[in-house]
C-alpha cells in the first residue's frame, strides 16, 4: 500500500469545499420545492385569470356542466373540441379504476408471495427468489406497457371476449405487474425486521411455525405490510407510460371494467405536446400534475412515516 | 420501554388464550397457498421475458444495430436510438452522480443520523424517489426548457429563434439526473456504512484534515458503491419514458445528437412511439420486439454488473 502523505492546506479553501458539500446536500430538498413551485406557478391562472376561468374553472372541473343549449348537463373532457370541455371526473375515475384492478391483483400476490419467502422458504431458495421478483422492478413500464398492448390485450380479449381491446382490466393487470415487486419487498422486510426473540417467546410457548407467523410475525408487521400497499397506490396512481399504451385513453364516466379509461397521468403525457404554450388547456394539465403530485407527496410521507415508526418500535423492543 | 415489554406479553398471552395453539395443524395449507402466489409471479416474468425474447431475437443483427430507420421505421435499424440513450445517460451520470455522491458524503460524515437536517433531507429524498416520472416531465419542460433555457436565449441571443429555450438532450439528461439521484444517494451511503472506522482513525491520526480524510481515504474506499449507484441510476434512466417526452426525445431525426441543444432518439421513447403512432403495426412488429429486446438486454446486463458490484462489497462487510 502507498504511503498516505497529507500536505497541510489552507483552511479557507477547506472550509469552501466543506460549505460546497453542504449545500450540495440540499438539493434534494430544493428540487422537491422547485418541483412544486413551477408544476403550481403553471396552474395559478385557473385560480386569478378571467381569461382561463371562462373555459376551466375549478367548478367546471368538478361539477356537472350544461354544454349546449338543450341538452342536458354532464361531466366531459374534450379540451380540443369547439366548446372545450375540462371537467376532471372521468379522468379520476379513469385512473381510479385501473388501480382498483391493478391493487386486487397485485396485493394478494405480493403479500402472498412476501409471507412464503419470509417465513417458509429455506434460506437458499430465499437468495433466488428475492432477486428473481426485483427483477420485475427492473423493466421499464414502456416494456410492460408494450406488451400489454400488443401481447396481453389480445390474450384477454380472445378469452373473455371484451369488446374494448384495450381497457381498465388490461391496463390494471399491467400496471399490478410494476407494483408487485414494490409492495413484496416493503412486506419482506417488514416481516423479516421483526426481532428473532419475539419469534422464539412463541416457539417457548408451545406454537408451531405457521402459528408464529400468522398469529405473530404478521400481526406485529402490519404497518409494514399496510405501508407497502399504501405505496404500491401511490405508484398506481402516478405511473403513465403503461396506462397510456394500455388503457384506450378514452375519457368516459361509466362503472364498467372492460370499457377503456383515461388517467390523469395518461392525460398529460397525451396532450402536453400538442397543446399552445399558456393556453387554458396548458394550465389545466400543470393543474392535473400539481394534483399527481400533491397526491403522491401525501402518501409517500404516511407511507415513510409508518415505516419509520414501525421500525423503530421493533427495534426498540430488541434493546 | 418497560411498559412496552409489559404490553408485549400480556399481548402474547392473551393471544395464547384465544387461539389455543393446536399441535396437529402442521401449515400444509398457508405454505401451498403463499407458495403459489411465487410460482405465478415468477411464472408471469418468464412469460412477459420468453416473450420478448422470441419475438425479438430473430430481428438482431449486427445490421439492424448499426443502421439507422428506414421507410416509416418499418425497415431498417436503431442505430440512431441507440446512440441517443447512451449519449442521454451519459450526460445524465456526469451531471448528476457527483452531486448524489456529496450528499452522501455530507448525510454520513457530516452530521448526527438523528439530527433535524438530516432527518429533512432524508423525508426530501425519499419523497423525490416517489414523485410521478410524468411530473418530471412536466417539471423539466417548465423548469429547465421554459424558465433556465428561455432566460439563456433573452440574455444572450435575443429574441430569435430559441436556442436553448427549446427541447433539448441536456434538458432531458439534467431532469433524468434529478430524478435518479436518491438511487445514487442510497447507493453511496450503503457503500460508506462499510467503511471500517479505524481507516478513518488512522487517517485523522497521521494528521489528516476531515477533507483530507473524505478525499484520500473515505472516496476511494467508497468506489464500488458510487460505480454501483451510477449503473444503477443508468438503468432506471435508460428506460424512463415520460421525463423525456417533453424535454428533449424525439419521433425521428436524420442526424446524431452532437450538440447539447439538439433534440434526440432514445430506445423507450422509439418503443413508444413504434408501438402507439405506426400507421402500421404488423409490419413494425419485428423491429418494435427487436429494439424491446435491446432495451431489456442493456437494462439487465447494468442491474446484474451493479448485483455483482454490490455483493462483493456485502462481503467486505461481513468479513471486514
Amino acid at each position: 500500500m502507498q504511503p498516505y502523505i497529507f500536505k497541510p492546506k489552507s483552511r479557507i479553501r477547506d472550509f469552501i469545499i466543506e460549505k460546497f458539500i453542504a449545500v450540495n446536500a440540499f438539493t434534494a430538498l430544493i428540487v422537491i420545492l422547485l418541483i412544486f413551485i413551477f408544476i403550481f406557478k403553471e396552474s395559478i391562472p385557473i385560480f386569478t385569470s378571467h381569461e382561463v376561468q371562462s373555459e376551466a374553472s375549478l367548478d367546471k372541473m368538478i361539477f356537472k356542466q350544461q354544454y349546449y343549449e338543450g341538452r342536458d348537463p354532464k361531466w366531459s373532457w374534450q379540451p380540443n373540441s369547439e366548446v372545450p370541455k375540462y371537467s376532471l371526473l372521468p379522468l379520476f375515475l379513469g385512473t381510479l379504476k385501473a388501480a382498483i384492478v391493478a391493487m386486487l391483483f397485485s396485493v394478494p400476490l405480493a403479500v402472498g408471495a412476501a409471507v412464503y419467502t419470509s417465513e417458509f422458504a429455506p434460506r437458499r431458495l430465499r437468495e433466488i427468489i428475492k432477486p428473481v421478483i426485483e427483477l420485475l422492478a427492473g423493466i421499464p413500464s414502456v416494456v410492460l406497457g408494450f406488451f400489454a398492448l400488443i401481447i396481453l390485450a389480445s390474450i384477454l380479449q380472445t378469452a373473455f371476449g371484451f369488446t374494448y381491446r384495450l381497457n381498465a382490466i388490461n391496463a390494471g393487470i399491467a400496471l399490478g405487474l410494476a407494483v408487485i415487486p414494490i409492495i413484496f419487498t416493503i412486506a419482506e422486510d417488514a416481516m423479516t425486521s421483526v426481532p428473532q426473540s419475539l419469534r422464539e417467546a412463541a416457539m417457548a410457548l408451545g406454537a408451531n411455525p405457521w402459528q408464529i407467523s400468522f398469529t405473530m410475525v404478521l400481526p406485529a408487521a402490519l404497518p409494514g405490510i399496510a405501508a407497502g400497499i399504501v405505496l404500491g397506490f401511490g405508484r398506481a396512481i402516478g405511473e403513465t407510460m403503461i396506462v397510456l399504451m394500455a388503457s384506450g385513453n378514452a375519457a368516459i364516466i361509466s362503472g364498467g371494467f372492460t370499457e377503456s379509461i383515461r388517467t390523469l397521468s395518461a392525460t398529460i403525457a397525451a396532450e402536453l405536446a400538442e397543446v399552445v404554450f399558456g393556453s387554458a388547456h396548458y394550465n389545466v394539465l400543470f393543474f392535473v400534475g400539481t394534483l399527481l403530485f400533491v397526491f403522491t407527496f401525501i402518501v409517500n410521507l404516511g407511507g415513510e412515516l409508518v415505516l419509520g415508526r414501525l421500525k423503530d418500535r421493533l427495534q426498540g423492543r430488541q434493546k | 420501554m418497560i411498559t412496552h415489554l409489559a404490553h408485549s406479553a400480556s399481548e402474547i398471552k392473551d393471544s395464547e388464550s384465544a387461539v389455543q395453539f393446536r399441535s396437529k395443524s402442521s401449515g400444509a395449507f398457508p405454505r401451498a397457498l403463499t407458495l403459489i402466489s411465487v410460482i405465478l409471479i415468477i411464472a408471469m416474468l418468464a412469460i412477459v421475458l420468453g416473450i420478448i425474447l422470441f419475438g425479438g431475437v430473430r430481428v438482431i443483427s449486427w445490421e439492424f444495430l448499426s443502421s439507422p430507420p428506414e421507410n416509416g421505421m418499418e425497415e431498417g435499424g436503431i442505430f440512431p436510438a441507440i446512440f441517443g440513450t447512451v449519449a442521454l445517460v451519459f450526460l445524465m451520470v456526469i451531471t448528476g452522480v457527483p452531486i448524489g455522491v456529496l450528499t452522501a458524503i455530507y448525510l454520513h460524515e457530516y452530521t448526527r443520523p438523528d439530527s433535524k437536517i438530516t432527518r429533512i433531507i432524508r423525508l426530501a429524498i425519499n419523497n423525490l424517489a416517489g414523485v410521478p416520472s410524468i411530473v418530471f416531465g412536466l417539471f423539466g419542460l417548465g423548469f429547465f426548457v421554459a424558465f433556465i433555457g428561455t432566460g439563456i436565449d433573452s440574455a444572450f441571443f435575443g429574441s430569435g429563434r430559441p436556442v436553448w429555450g427549446q427541447p433539448a438532450i441536456i434538458w432531458a439528461s439534467l431532469t433524468l439526473a434529478l430524478l435518479t439521484l436518491p438511487v445514487v444517494i442510497i447507493s453511496t451511503e450503503e457503500a460508506l456504512k462499510t467503511i471500517p472506522r479505524e481507516l478513518k482513525d488512522a487517517s485523522y491520526a497521521l494528521g489528516a484534515t476531515k477533507l483530507q480524510t473524505i478525499r484520500r481515504v473515505i472516496l476511494p474506499q467508497a468506489m464500488p458503491g458510487i460505480i454501483t449507484g451510477a449503473i444503477l441510476a443508468i438503468s432506471r434512466g435508460a428506460g424512463e419514458v415520460a421525463p423525456i417526452m417533453f424535454t428533449g426525445a424525439a419521433y425521428y431525426l436524420p442526424y446524431l445528437p452532437l450538440k447539447l441543444n439538439d433534440q434526440f432518439m432514445e430506445l423507450g421513447y422509439h418503443v413508444y412511439v413504434m408501438a402507439t403512432q405506426s400507421p402500421d403495426v404488423e409490419k413494425t412488429k419485428p423491429i418494435l420486439f427487436g429494439t424491446v429486446l435491446v432495451l431489456l438486454v442493456l437494462i439487465f446486463l447494468l442491474n446484474f454488473v451493479a448485483i455483482f458490484i454490490r455483493s462483493r462489497l456485502r462481503m467486505r462487510r461481513m468479513h471486514g
